[in-house]
This record gives structure tokens, C-alpha cells and sequence, in this order.
């Protein structure tokens, strides 16, 4: 099966790849450049665990092909902390114990930090709809959205 | 709160680490994309696998072709049902549990009939996921459909499909002669029924169903399965339980359970619905007839056709009261839904029934049934929330013919400390009771409600469990220590694990690191599930720690060159003591473990125990909900989730534990349910139409924890986990009542469900 060749940048990072015509961006993050990070919970765009952005936009990696990220700036988990230092969200999911297992968590970071840079000041309301295509089933969602008001508010500067 | 046995390991009586609320020791990996979970797992060479499953709910299978997928340059294995052993019927105890090897290999892989939509057929190893697809389209298979049933009650029917012909059921007298689809029926009773009821002012009778919901962990069932040309095979998957998947894979296959090592990957969510094995022994026989591994995923589609759910019940409450409050008598009849195997969790669901109340004549009968639906899987408190919300509605129901305010109903029949459950045990200290205080005095039950708001409390009851486990602690050379466990870490039991080794060790919680191991590397320990891993893990771990500790001031006795009962243990520091009390400075952990090779060599301990006195635990939770009476709409507008923790170890985590369980009633209350065609087919088998509760569907849950110490536990630890999950669906149920004054019988109260009751004036009904 001929393969396509693409041309992106993944996290800052200029990344080239092959790929099939079948195959989503997720499959490409995950079996060609072993960015695990990014999970499929659905592969149909219901759950958000592939959460992913594309030029700043936040997007289900599972509902786009892999040849689309040619020229696009994608951003994944992997680029969330700076070196050592963990993003506010990182940090605050942490501190807030906002989640259990674990494997929605990337794909809620990614979402979160997305609503953040577009309104810094969100509602309670306006962040659980935001959220809304990201399933949870271990925290009843309490502590995630807290975190993320925390840190909205940090961010703030309040 | 104190406990009789809380000087372990920390001198003044005192919790330092127990109870503080530290960053969990993977949460960093978790936030970072970097913690590996089943599907991030890949080898060299490795094959993909994948299923073939049924379309059908009940087929025969006359003939499975598969020359042509072999034929498909880049197959490398193909198991069908003859490439799998076959296995006598009989029960075996595994773990805590009773399985039957044959049922589970039928389950795993169909042989003479397909039982229903998603069994799997046939499996298939290539080189790429395209190859392994065009393969499955290649195989060929033969069915003779068959009449099929789903609902339960008509699978009780004289009439119904049978789908096994040599199942006659257990529990009566005289065993009947011809199969039927019920499995088994339980009993338990205690004093005289009839004296009850005639004792009785006021009679409630209520019939009730649920429908089975899907435990709907986000991640997908993974496995990677590698079967070497010397017989010894390894298995990374995502389990509760990687001694269980060495069990069952060995049995299944016939291997020596010392030949399979199992290395449990994070998990992502299981809720009791990854205790079972589905791909793990099929990725390993493809794994051993292709001679490289073998890496096996379900997509969502399959997870919900193939694997758990919880069953679904019919069932009817009986229960009377005298005018001034006492519940005199209890009688329920409950049909559990097993699916395609027997195994429901029918036997908790009749011993949880009445548990939260101290009746004295009761009696329940139960019945386990199989349909044409996946074989149900463990789902928190199994059993429990499917019979609770049927005798939580009935008691609600009561305590308004009464005119007594519910939760003082309630707590005038609670169980305390005394009160013989029907199952037999009389409770040690439980926290009903508390519960109850602490939900009725909470400003939420105070404040007022408005226009088509209504408020509904619930109680809920689980057992939990502690059995066998192991722990294992290497003191390193530095002064911090390991703690090697075997419990996959699926909420948060890293930090549980890691701070009551901190306890019991006297060192900062950052100086013990948890690691969860394989079977090769840790003793047998039971599986992640029964609320026990914090409770019963934990005491592994304190009992090593104990022991490290005990060696630990031998060294600095020898040190000091004095008597070692001479020598003290506190806050990490070895101290001399009674004569020779002040005679050297307090050596620390560290001090002592650099010079271990001098003393004795390196200092380590392990614990293995069978851990008993698991505290049951109680929870109340209190809903507030408001229903659109144009659309059927139930919004929850205010929920307070109270649970006696014993001693909440890391109290966000049990926290995080309470408000997943009450999210999870909700959804099963309010949406959650398997849609099937007349043909017995799955219609939603997927997110979007198997509505979970998401992000805007939910309130803020106050968690409130009461602490009633466990006295089996040298902390007053209990499980958590299972408990929160027990009220919700009588809460919500309670709360609609009260804003609309109908009593939904029937799960899901879905807007098309409440519509049309509140159309009908109060009753709604359906098959289960």
C-alpha cells in the first residue's frame, strides 16, 4: 500500500512522517511516532481521550486522517511541560487529585488548556460544557472542573 | 480517630502521613502522557490481533472456514474453537471467587453456538490492522440462527430458548428435569415472615427493574501476549488482577501457572469489569502458533458488545411497618440477569437487600439467569446498587404512608453495631448510623427547594473485602524505601499503599516509593477489587514495614552494642532507650542503611498475609433534582455523597472515590442502558448513543467522609470504593418522587420514561 508523506510540526518539533490514506492522526501519534500520550478511548470522537490541538484548535486526533497535518502545528500531552517544569494545569490536577486511573487525563489537560487560552475566565458552566467531550468515569468530573478554575484563577494572576 | 493497634511504627500514637494529602507517586507520569497503559504497551515483531465476532444472539455454529484468510499473504495464526482446549464443567475457588473454567473458555471463544451478539468466533494474527480486518472478511462461518431471549423474565418462561441443555437448576428440590435458563436459585431468611407483615400498620409492595449498564472504563481492553519457543510465556495487559490473568490463561491453555508472567500495565478504569479475561488468552495462543507476539486491543464497539456489563434485575420488594416507625418485616424476590454464562451476582444482591437495616423477619429469594446478552462482569458493589435501589424505594415509600421524615425513618431501623445481617454475620462498629446524622444535619437537607424540585436520600450498603496479599520493602542504601505490591493501581492505592508504609515506617512519604509488580516479582496477591487494596495491601505493606522496623533497630543495636529491646523506633530514628536513654545520638534510616553491609547485609522484608475483618461499609447520599415536566428532563441540581471511610488515608482520593461512584449511579439512574433490535443486536454500542454522564450533565458533589474505625485495621482503614456506588439510583428515584409525586419502578428514568409516566399518573413498567 503506497504511503504518503508528511510534513508538520509536532510540539515545536519539525516531524515528518508516512503514512497510509487510512490512517488518523491518532494512529499516526501513536504507532508511527510513539507519542502515547494521546489514548483512543472511542475512536469515534464521543470520549475526547485524543484530544489534541491543530493550528491552537482543539480537535479529536481519532476524527482527522494523519496526511491533514501536513503543514499544520499540531500540540499532544508530550509538549505540555516545559522541560522539568510542569504546566499549572499539570500541576493543579495534581493538587487537587482531579483524577484516578489516569487515561483521560492528557486528553482533559490538552482540552482544558485549550479553553484556557481562548477565555481566561471561564464560568463554572462555560467549563463543563467545554469538557463535555471528554468522558470521565472515575471522578464524577468534581475535581477536574475545580482544578481548572483553580488554575484559570492562578493564571489570572489572582 | 484512634485505633487499638495506631502506635505501629509511630511512637506518640499520633497519624503523621495517614491522612495528609500528598501528590500520588505516579501522578506525574499520569499528567505528562508518559505512564503506559495497555494499548501504549509494543514489542519488536510484534502481530496484530483481532476477533471475529457474532452478528447473531444465538446461532449454532455447523462450520468455521478459514482457508482463505490463511491463504492472505501476511496471516500469521488463526485460533477458532479448535485450537482451544476443552474443558470440564466444574466450579473451581479462584481467588475469592467460584469460576467454571469451561464457561469461560466458552465465553472467551464460541464453540458449538454463538450466545449472543459479539461472541467471539474466531481470532486472527498479521502483520498490519489492515491484514488482520481483510482476514476476518475472509473467514467464513456457518450459522443455523436460533430463537433468541433477553429479558429476563422471559427467560424464566417454560417456554423460552434455552441456551444451555444441560443446565437444570441448582437450589431446588427436586432438581427439574428438563433444562431451563435459570442457573440457581439462593434463599436466606431469618425469623417469621408472616408474624412481621401481621405485626405491620403500614404494607408497601413494589416491583421493580434495572437494565444493564456497562462499567464504561475509557480504556479499551489491551493486551501484548509473547510465547516463547521454551514454553515460558509473558503477558502485558491492562487487568485488576495480573495473578487472575496468570490463572486464567494458564487454565484456559493448559500451561503451568509458572510458566505465564504477567506484567499489569496502568489501568484505565475497570470498576470490576476488567477481574475477567477476554483477549488475554487468545492474543497468547495466536502468540504461541506464530511464534512472535501479539498485540491485541478492543475498539469500543467490542467493548461494549463482548464485555461486561452488570446484569440487569427484576424484582419485587415486600416490606411492613408498625405506625410508630419499626420495620417489622422484609420480603423481596429478585431475577438477576446473568447473560450467556451463569454468574450473575444475584447471591450479594440478595444479601445487600436489607442490609442498611436491622430487621427481624426477613426472607429473599434470588434466581440466576442466563439471556442472549455478554456474560456480566464484576461492576462496584456488584449486585448491591440493582437490589438497593428497589428497597430504598420501598422504604422512602413507607416512611411517607407513615408520615415519619425519611431519614428519620431510616435511622429508627438502621444497623449498628450488633445487628445480625441476613447473611448471617452480626456487625462489629459501622458507621450507618453516622451517615445518616451526618447527611440529615448537612446544609444541603436544610435548604429549601423550589418548583418542581425534589430532594430524595438514600442508604447503601457493601460488604467489602480483604484477603491475600503481599509486600514486599527494600530499604535502600540511601535511607528510602520500595514498596514492590501487586495490585494494579486503578484510583489512586499507590498513595494509600505509600503513605501507610510512611506511617509505619516513620519517614516522609516521599522517601517510600510504590511499585506494582508482576507475578514473577511479587507473592500472590488477589485481585484490585472489593474495595480491599487500601485495606488489606495496606496491612501488607504496615506488616513489612513492621518488620523493617524490627530489623532496623537490631542494626543499631549492634551498632551501639547494646540490647535491642533497648533501642526505640520513632519518626525514622533509632533512639536508645530505658537504661540507656540518652547515651548516643538518634541514628536515622539512612544513618543505619548505609552501613548495612557492615551489620548484616541488606535490609529488607516482606509480609504475606490473608488480611480478614474487612469494615463493611455504609454510605448516604441526598439528591436534588429537577424535572422539566414538558420534557421528562431530570436535572441534578445539588448532590451530597456521605461515606464512613474508617480512616480516609489520602482523603482526596477517597473523596475522588465517593464522587466517581455517585457519577456513576447517576448515569445509571437517569440514561444508561443496552438498547437491543428484535433480532437480539446491540443497537448503541458506543458513547454517543450510551449516554455516560459528562462534565455539563453534573453538579459538584460534596463528599462527606465520616470516620467509624475499622478495628481490624491498625489505621481504622475500611474499603471505600464500592459503597458510593449503591444509593445513587434510589436517591435520584426518591428526588423525582418527591418533586412529582410518581415513583419510577423502572431504570433508566430516562425523559421518555418519566414523560410517559407522569402521563400514566404515577406508574411506569417495563422488562428488564
Amino acid at each position: 500500500m503506497a504511503k504518503y508523506h508528511v510534513t508538520t510540526s509536532i510540539n515545536g518539533e519539525p516531524t515528518e512522517f508516512l503514512c497510509s490514506g487510512e490512517q488518523t492522526l491518532l494512529d499516526v501519534l501513536r504507532d508511527e511516532l510513539e507519542l502515547t500520550g494521546t489514548k483512543e478511548g472511542c475512536a469515534t470522537g464521543d470520549c475526547g481521550a485524543c484530544s489534541v490541538t491543530v493550528d491552537g484548535t482543539l480537535v479529536c486526533a481519532c476524527l482527522m486522517l494523519g496526511t491533514e497535518a501536513e503543514g499544520r502545528e499540531i500540540g499532544t500531552i508530550e509538549g505540555m511541560a516545559e522541560g522539568e517544569t510542569l504546566h499549572p494545569l499539570q500541576r493543579q490536577f495534581l493538587e487537587d487529585a482531579a483524577l484516578q486511573c489516569g487515561v483521560c487525563t492528557p486528553g482533559f489537560l490538552v482540552a482544558a488548556k485549550a479553553l484556557l487560552d481562548e477565555n481566561p475566565n471561564p464560568t463554572e458552566t462555560e467549563a463543563r460544557y467545554w469538557l463535555a467531550g471528554n468522558l470521565c468515569r472515575c471522578t464524577g468530573y468534581d475535581k477536574i472542573i475545580r482544578a481548572v478554575m483553580t488554575t484559570a484563577a492562578e493564571l489570572r494572576g489572582e | 480517630m484512634a485505633t487499638a493497634k495506631q502506635e505501629i511504627g509511630n511512637g506518640n500514637g499520633s497519624l503523621k502521613y495517614v491522612g495528609t494529602r500528598p501528590w500520588r507517586p505516579d501522578g506525574v507520569d499520569k499528567v505528562t502522557g508518559r505512564a503506559k497503559f495497555g494499548a501504549d504497551i509494543s514489542l519488536p515483531g510484534m502481530l496484530v490481533g483481532r476477533v471475529l465476532r457474532s452478528p447473531h444472539a444465538h446461532a449454532r455454529i455447523r462450520s468455521i472456514d478459514t482457508s482463505k484468510a490463511r491463504a492472505l499473504p501476511g496471516v500469521k495464526a488463526i485460533v477458532t474453537r479448535d485450537e482451544l482446549p476443552d474443558i470440564p464443567n466444574q466450579w473451581v475457588p479462584a481467588g475469592e471467587v467460584a469460576v467454571n473454567y469451561r464457561d469461560m473458555s466458552q465465553n472467551v471463544m464460541a464453540r458449538e453456538k454463538a450466545l449472543y451478539d459479539g461472541h467471539a468466533v474466531a481470532a486472527v494474527a498479521a502483520t498490519s490492522q489492515a491484514i488482520a480486518k481483510q482476514a476476518l472478511d475472509l473467514i467464513e462461518v456457518d450459522y443455523e440462527v436460533l430463537p433468541h431471549v433477553i429479558d429476563v423474565r422471559e427467560a424464566m418462561k417454560p417456554d423460552a430458548p434455552v441456551l444451555h441443555d444441560d443446565m437444570f437448576t441448582e437450589g431446588v428440590e427436586p432438581t427439574p428435569e428438563t433444562p431451563s435458563n435459570v442457573f440457581k436459585k439462593v434463599e436466606f431468611s431469618t425469623g417469621d415472615l408472616d408474624k412481621g407483615f401481621g405485626e405491620a400498620d403500614v404494607i408497601v409492595e413494589r416491583t421493580f427493574t434495572t437494565k444493564p449498564v456497562h462499567q464504561g472504563y475509557i480504556e479499551p481492553h489491551a493486551v501484548v501476549a509473547s510465547a516463547g519457543e521454551d514454553g515460558q510465556c509473558e503477558v502485558w495487559c491492562c487487568t485488576q488482577g495480573q495473578f487472575t490473568v496468570r490463572a486464567y490463561c494458564a487454565n484456559l491453555l493448559g500451561i503451568d501457572i509458572g510458566k505465564i508472567n504477567v506484567t499489569p500495565s496502568e489501568i484505565g478504569g475497570g470498576f470490576g469489569g476488567k477481574t475477567v479475561v477476554y483477549l488475554e488468552p487468545i492474543a497468547l495462543r495466536l502468540s504461541q502458533l506464530a511464534g512472535r507476539p501479539v498485540k491485541m486491543v478492543m475498539s469500543r464497539e467490542e467493548v461494549f458488545r463482548a464485555s461486561g456489563p452488570t446484569s440487569g434485575g427484576a424484582m419485587t420488594i415486600k416490606m411492613g411497618a408498625t405506625k410508630d416507625g419499626k420495620i417489622t418485616a422484609a420480603k423481596a424476590w429478585l431475577a438477576y440477569q446473568a447473560g450467556a454464562f451463569p454468574g450473575s451476582p444475584i447471591g450479594p444482591g440478595c444479601m445487600c437487600v436489607f442490609a442498611p437495616y436491622d430487621i427481624e423477619n426477613a426472607e429473599v429469594e434470588g434466581y440466576d439467569v442466563v439471556v442472549n446478552r455478554p456474560k456480566v462482569a464484576a461492576y462496584r458493589a456488584p449486585g448491591a446498587p440493582i437490589s438497593e435501589f428497589a428497597s430504598e424505594g420501598v422504604v422512602d415509600e413507607l416512611a411517607k404512608k407513615l408520615g415519619i421524615e425519611p431519614a428519620e425513618f431510616r435511622l429508627m431501623n438502621a444497623a449498628k453495631e450488633g445487628t445480625r445481617a441476613l447473611y448471617g454475620p452480626k456487625f462489629g462498629p459501622v458507621g450507618c448510623i453516622e451517615t445518616l446524622e451526618a447527611a440529615r444535619s448537612s446544609e444541603h437537607y436544610k435548604t429549601p427547594l423550589g418548583p418542581n424540585q425534589g430532594r430524595g436520600i438514600a442508604t447503601g450498603f457493601w460488604f467489602n473485602i480483604g484477603g491475600e496479599s503481599c509486600a514486599t520493602i527494600n530499604v535502600n542504601e540511601d535511607g528510602t524505601a520500595t514498596v514492590i505490591e501487586g495490585n494494579p493501581d486503578i484510583g489512586g492505592s499507590r498513595a494509600s499503599i505509600q503513605l501507610q508504609a510512611a506511617e509505619a515506617l516513620g519517614i516522609p512519604p516521599e522517601r517510600v516509593r510504590p511499585l506494582v509488580a508482576d507475578t514473577d516479582s511479587i507473592g500472590y496477591t488477589f485481585l484490585t477489587g472489593g474495595s480491599r487494596v487500601t485495606f488489606a495491601t495496606g496491612m501488607a505493606a504496615i506488616e513489612a514495614a513492621g518488620k523493617v522496623v524490627a530489623e532496623l533497630r537490631g542494626r543499631a543495636a549492634k551498632i551501639w552494642d547494646i540490647p535491642v529491646d533497648a533501642v526505640e523506633w520513632e519518626d525514622g530514628y533509632a533512639k536508645p532507650s530505658g537504661s540507656n536513654a540518652g547515651d548516643f545520638e538518634p541514628m536515622s534510616m539512612a544513618e543505619i542503611a548505609a552501613q548495612a553491609g557492615k551489620t548484616g547485609g541488606p535490609i529488607a522484608a516482606t509480609a504475606a498475609i490473608n488480611a480478614q475483618g474487612a469494615g463493611p461499609g455504609f454510605g448516604t447520599h441526598v439528591c436534588d433534582v429537577e424535572v422539566d415536566r414538558e420534557t421528562g428532563r431530570v436535572t441534578v441540581l445539588r448532590y451530597t455523597a456521605v461515606q464512613d471511610a474508617g480512616k480516609a488515608v489520602h482523603p482526596s482520593y477517597v473523596e475522588g472515590q465517593i464522587q466517581g461512584g455517585a457519577a456513576q449511579g447517576i448515569g445509571w439512574a437517569l440514561n444508561e442502558e443496552y438498547i437491543y433490535d428484535k433480532d437480539g443486536r446491540l443497537e448503541n454500542p458506543g458513547f454517543l448513543d450510551y449516554r455516560m454522564p459528562v462534565a455539563s450533565d453534573l453538579p459538584m458533589i460534596d463528599a462527606v467522609i465520616v470516620e467509624v474505625p475499622n478495628p481490624n485495621h491498625p489505621y481504622g482503614v475500611r474499603g471505600v470504593g464500592e459503597t458510593p456506588i449503591v444509593p445513587p439510583m434510589a436517591a435520584v428515584a426518591n428526588a423525582i418522587e418527591n418533586a412529582t409525586g410518581v415513583r419510577m419502578t423502572d431504570l433508566p428514568m430516562s425523559p421518555p420514561r418519566l414523560l410517559e409516566a407522569m402521563d400514566n399518573g404515577g406508574a411506569n413498567g417495563g422488562g428488564a
